[in-house]
């Protein structure tokens, strides 16, 4: 694998996972993540991308009985973000989360993007008025909805929604987002918009992204895993991974003899 | 156009004895629901019709403008107002009770127990259900308003505080199942975006969960109101059944519920003015709950859930 110049962001060592049922679910993976760059996970339904996804922000904390396994590094903190001793409320204001279906809070559209902030304790109008705004600006949402910021955000269409939710992601600054399947929800208009999003996101932080969709992958990261049955199996930078993979399970999967 | 008659065979023709009995079995299915209905018209029916007569003894504007209300007394006035202003006050002391207690057990239950926690307390709280009311007025009489009288010596033996005290601890358990079923339906999406975003589950529970979760828990406080000025044993056995027209929870009084068990277990001469009373009182008590119900029908569309 050509190794550049590349800056590590986080990376997961023999990282593995067991959820409550004793299903063993990842399988000692090893993934790095590299800094502005965005890394795409592949694979079948079940492969485990989704699952190694939510470690990153330990959301699987919040059901009784997951056990990781291994080690996530965070750096420049050098710190294993799985360690008992680190608190997971802390973890998830430096790496925030774009799920799969947008969820917006039964909230204003302005106190969905203030959400984060607010959790932090912040409470100064003119701080929030600012950050809001600069949240919707970079999830291009903001010349759709400056005239109504009051609104229920429930009144958005699906695709604003989604870039609602990123704006609310990007509100708190974080380092690393994590995006569970961000598109699979939406029309293709909004798909790209989204897309065009994340490309732009990446001058200022790192992006995890699980996807179904192997066009996508193709067209917005830097680098992808493909993921089989909880196990690693080909890391790579995209353009390798689509033209000359190494592993035959890997081409099978993008010539679409799989999968 | 001639329609030309096809060939059925018997195999495939209408089975008469299986069609009659699936419609004999949707007439019993019917009636059965018919019967709810029309008890339910029965007693307006029953209400309207009886309180006739009384109204044409007294007018609508002394029933409803007096504040006295002594139709056992020599000089007999019936001015439903100190029942109302009865019913109201107990039912708000009940109210300041058991909405912060239901409401925090709610939250409690469907966001900080665990699994095993929430199934042992659960029953225990809806156990409280199933105890007589009656059980409950002496509870209030012999124990909650000596307790009180402790702290204010000067409150009498008759109150609305006491009864109002224990009815709130009887409608936790509504409180709290209703709308901890509200909360519990509240997607675990939506909690995840939370918590994704650095919450404490407090703040997820009071800040995400408890909005999306408004019509339910409106309609358990709905609910509430409704049971507490419906509510009768407590209050006839506590409270004194003195109609004073007051708002002040120290004070003994009469709630509509209360008025119409002592006259009704009275003997009192069928047809009279005084036996026509109690359904004068009985429809105000109608109309009080239905406004209430309707009241909670709008809550519940305006504020209806869009997850």
């Amino acid at each position: 694998m050509a190794q550049k110049k590349e800056i590590l962001k986080a990376e997961s060592k023999n990282f593995n996972f067991h959820y409550a049922d004793g299903t063993h679910a990842l399988k000692d993976i090893n993934i790095p993540l590299y800094e502005k760059k965005i890394t795409a996970l592949i694979g079948p339904s079940g492969c485990g991308k989704s699952t190694f996804l939510r470690s990153f922000n330990r959301m699987h904390d919040l059901y009784s009985g997951n056990k990781y396994g291994g080690e996530i590094i965070l750096h420049p903190d050098n710190t294993n973000i799985l360690d008992n001793k680190v608190d997971p409320i802390e973890v998830r204001m430096r790496i925030s989360m774009v799920f799969q279906k947008p969820n917006p809070f039964p909230k204003s559209i302005y106190e969905n993007v203030a959400y984060g902030l607010r959790v932090r304790g912040e409470n100064n109008k003119r701080l929030l008025d600012d950050k809001v705004e600069e949240a919707l600006k970079g999830a291009s949402l903001w010349n759709e909805v400056k005239d109504r910021l009051p609104d229920l955000a429930y009144n958005l269409s699906g695709g604003q929604q989604q870039r609602l939710c990123i704006a609310r992601a990007l509100a708190t600054d974080p380092e690393i987002m994590l995006f569970d399947e961000p598109t699979s929800a939406l029309d293709p208009i909004a798909t790209v918009n989204i897309e065009e999003l994340m490309s732009e996101l990446k001058k200022k932080l790192t992006i995890l992204i699980v996807t179904h969709n192997m066009q996508q992958a193709a067209r917005i990261s830097d680098y992808t895993a493909y993921m089989y049955l909880g196990e690693m199996i080909e890391f790579d930078e995209t353009d390798t991974i689509f033209t000359k993979p190494s592993k035959k399970e890997t081409e099978d999967y993008i010539t679409g003899k799989f999968g | 156009m001639v329609k030309k008659k096809s060939n059925i065979s018997p195999a495939l023709a209408k089975n008469i004895r299986r069609n009659f009995l699936e419609r004999i079995i949707e007439l019993v299915l019917m009636f059965s629901g018919l019967i709810a209905v029309l008890i339910t018209f029965g007693i307006v029916y029953i209400l309207v019709s009886e309180s006739i007569p009384f109204f044409e003894a007294v007018t609508f504007k002394e029933f409803l403008t007096s504040t006295v209300w002594t139709p056992n007394f020599e000089i007999k006035n019936y001015g439903i107002l100190p029942l109302v202003a009865g019913t109201l006050t107990i039912t708000g002391v009940a109210l300041l009770v058991a909405v912060p207690l239901g409401t925090i057990t709610a939250v409690y239950l469907s966001e900080f127990a665990s699994h095993r926690v929430k199934e042992t307390v659960k029953p225990i709280l809806e156990l409280l259900v199933g105890v007589p009311t009656v059980v409950f007025g002496y509870f209030a009489l012999l124990l909650v308003t000596p307790l009180l009288q402790k702290i204010y010596p000067d409150l009498s033996t008759f109150n609305m505080l006491g009864p109002g005290i224990v009815m709130g601890i009887m409608i936790v358990p509504y409180i709290a199942s209703v709308a901890e079923d509200a909360m519990r339906a509240v997607p675990m999406a939506m909690r995840e975006g939370s918590y994704a975003m650095g919450a404490t589950r407090f703040q997820t529970a009071v800040s995400v969960v408890m909005p999306a979760a408004t019509s339910g828990i409106v309609a358990a406080y709905i609910l509430a109101i409704s049971r507490g000025i419906g509510e009768t044993m407590i209050v006839a056995i506590a409270a004194g059944q003195q109609p004073n027209f007051t708002f002040n929870p120290v004070d003994s009084a009469a709630t509509i519920t209360a008025y119409i068990v002592s006259v009704a277990l009275g003997d009192l001469e069928h047809g009279g003015i005084g036996y026509q009373s109690i359904f004068a009182a009985g429809i105000t008590l109608f109309v009080m709950t239905l406004s209430l119900n309707i009241l909670g029908q709008w809550t519940r569309n305006k504020f209806t859930e869009r997850y």
